[in-house]
């Protein structure tokens, strides 16, 4: 368990626990954050969960796979630390991550 | 009187709704009615992870009891809306409870077709749609057991695929003279088959099914051209039928489905439909259209979580699907109806390419294998209604994106 802060576009910031093991799309629906969609429940499929990950956490998140990066390169507005939540996993290593919402998932 | 939604269906539309409601502000009373006996739950893994024991229950499931309790949704699970009255604006359980509402909305999705044959009620016969389904399927889905598979639809392939993965002997039948008759083109359809074929998959084409033979358990099916199958297990994917009894009951315009305009709104005001039971005015298709997928039924529900709220909102997305089956990942964009080419960017030997599929020169629809990238950009196109030519959209110096208006 750690604690996650998710910025929407607007700036307001709330702050979830996340189990370990969870992956952070289904966290954001579990708390009902608007913002992520998760259409395709968490299938790498329709890229509807895209966050970036705020600079500070980069490094620790690890670099997308290939589909991740391919689904990727077709979101609204990608910028270098996009990723799909989905493909988040939550970890010890990942207490106090920040990630910001984009203002669009489509 | 304080507002009061009550959604008629516990699936993917009906929860999607709860959140949009409460997520664009909706302070009102929100119970959501499901006739399963589980909290609303993701029905895709269905005929894929959760058939070959990837994913639990618990890891189907939408979002925790929990996530309901602190949105203040009144989730009732395992009981059914016998009726609506829509002159008091009540619905009444089949447990007697009657409760008011402001709007209404059925998001009742639909069951199975059944196999209207002697012997299809018997237990080794089963279909894909509930979590009770595939318990009673998982039972017999057993390494060597004889599968066959009435039906070359999604739901049939999908549960091919598992079944090889899981070493059963694997048939499949389809009355039509190919795979995914109804939703694709043949040159996709004959990818599959070619895929299938060589995985160890026997198909039979054309063949309709006549009979079943057997004692307590059904034994043999009987093809049209009087070919017997041998078979310990049974699944029929033979297509869906909207659950639109209560709305017809209540003496709303069904047709296919529940009728709706493009907010998502039945022939009464107050009363919405999304999802697989709804057939809609489709605001990009620009026609009618029952479709059977999670971004549709995902879709309607914020849709009517906008019209609610009095915000302009219309279901106008370009449609769009996916099937994994083996190692492929196969994303569809569009409705491929009318087309008049059929273009290939890739390669299909290689599992990597993505077929246009162009009508009068517009890119209406597009299906994409292991090409996410292509997918991502197919959205677009199609969203859009991009004109392109197939020289240019087979070419793969040319880079799809370029093709953006």
């Amino acid at each position: 368990m750690g604690q996650v802060t998710y910025v929407s576009f607007d700036g307001e910031q709330t702050v979830v626990d996340v189990p370990n093991g969870d992956n952070l799309m289904q966290a954001a629906i579990d708390n009902g954050i608007s913002g992520i969609l998760g259409d395709c429940g968490g299938g790498c499929a329709c890229a509807t969960c895209h966050c970036i990950v705020d600079d500070a956490w980069a490094a620790k998140t690890g670099e997308p796979d290939e589909i991740e990066l391919d689904m990727l390169d077709g979101v609204v507005d990608p910028k270098p630390n996009s990723r799909l939540s989905c493909q988040i996993t939550m970890s010890d290593e990942l207490e106090g991550l920040v990630i910001h919402l984009p203002e669009s998932q489509f | 009187m304080s507002e009061s939604v009550v959604i008629i269906g516990a699936g993917q539309a009906g929860c999607d709704l709860t959140a949009a409601l409460r997520q664009q502000g909706f302070d009102g009373r929100i119970v959501m009615i499901g006739e399963e006996p589980v909290l609303p739950y993701r029905r895709p893994p269905l005929s894929k992870a959760y058939l070959s024991d990837e994913m639990t229950e618990e890891q189907l499931y939408i979002k925790p009891a929990s996530t309901y309790e602190k949105q203040n949704v009144e989730v009732i699970t395992g009981v059914r809306v016998e009726r609506i009255d829509r002159a008091a604006k009540n619905v009444t359980l089949a447990n007697g409870e009657v409760i008011d509402y402001t709007k209404l909305a059925f998001c009742t999705g639909g069951h199975a077709r059944r196999l209207p044959l002697p012997g299809a009620e018997k237990p080794n016969v089963h279909y894909v749609r509930t979590i009770a389904d595939i318990e009673k399927l998982k039972a017999q889905f057993l390494p060597g057991k004889r599968l066959l598979i009435i039906g070359g639809g999604y739901i049939g392939l999908e549960a091919a695929a598992v079944g090889i993965k899981k070493e059963l002997r694997v048939t499949l039948v389809e009355a039509m003279p190919r795979l995914l008759a109804r939703v694709t083109g043949p040159e996709l359809s004959e990818y599959y088959y070619g895929v299938h074929s060589a995985k160890g998959v026997d198909i039979k084409l054309g063949a309709g099914v006549d009979a079943l033979e057997g004692g307590e358990l059904v034994e043999r099916v009987v093809l049209a051209d009087g070919t017997r199958l041998e078979a310990d297990v049974i699944i029929v994917g033979i297509g869906l039928i909207p659950n639109t009894e209560l709305a017809e009951a209540a003496g709303l315009e069904v047709d296919n489905g529940i009728l709706v305009d493009q907010q998502c709104r039945s022939s009464d005001p107050d009363i919405f439909a999304a999802g697989d039971c709804a057939n809609h005015d489709h605001g990009f298709l620009l026609r009618r259209m029952r479709l059977e997928s999670v971004p549709n039924a995902s879709e309607g529900a914020r849709v009517i979580a906008a019209t609610i709220r009095g915000k302009e909102a219309v279901h106008n997305g370009a449609p769009w699907f996916w099937s994994d089956q083996y190692d492929l990942k196969l994303q569809m964009v569009g409705i491929n109806q009318g087309c008049e080419e059929v273009v290939i960017r890739g390669s299909m030997q290689e599992n990597s390419f993505s077929a246009f599929y162009l009508c009068g020169g517009v890119i209406i629809s597009a299906d994409t294998v292991n090409r996410p990238k292509d997918f991502m950009v197919a959205k677009k196109l199609v969203a859009g209604r991009v004109k392109a030519d197939a020289a240019t959209l087979s070419d793969e110096s040319v880079e799809l994106k370029s093709l953006i208006a």
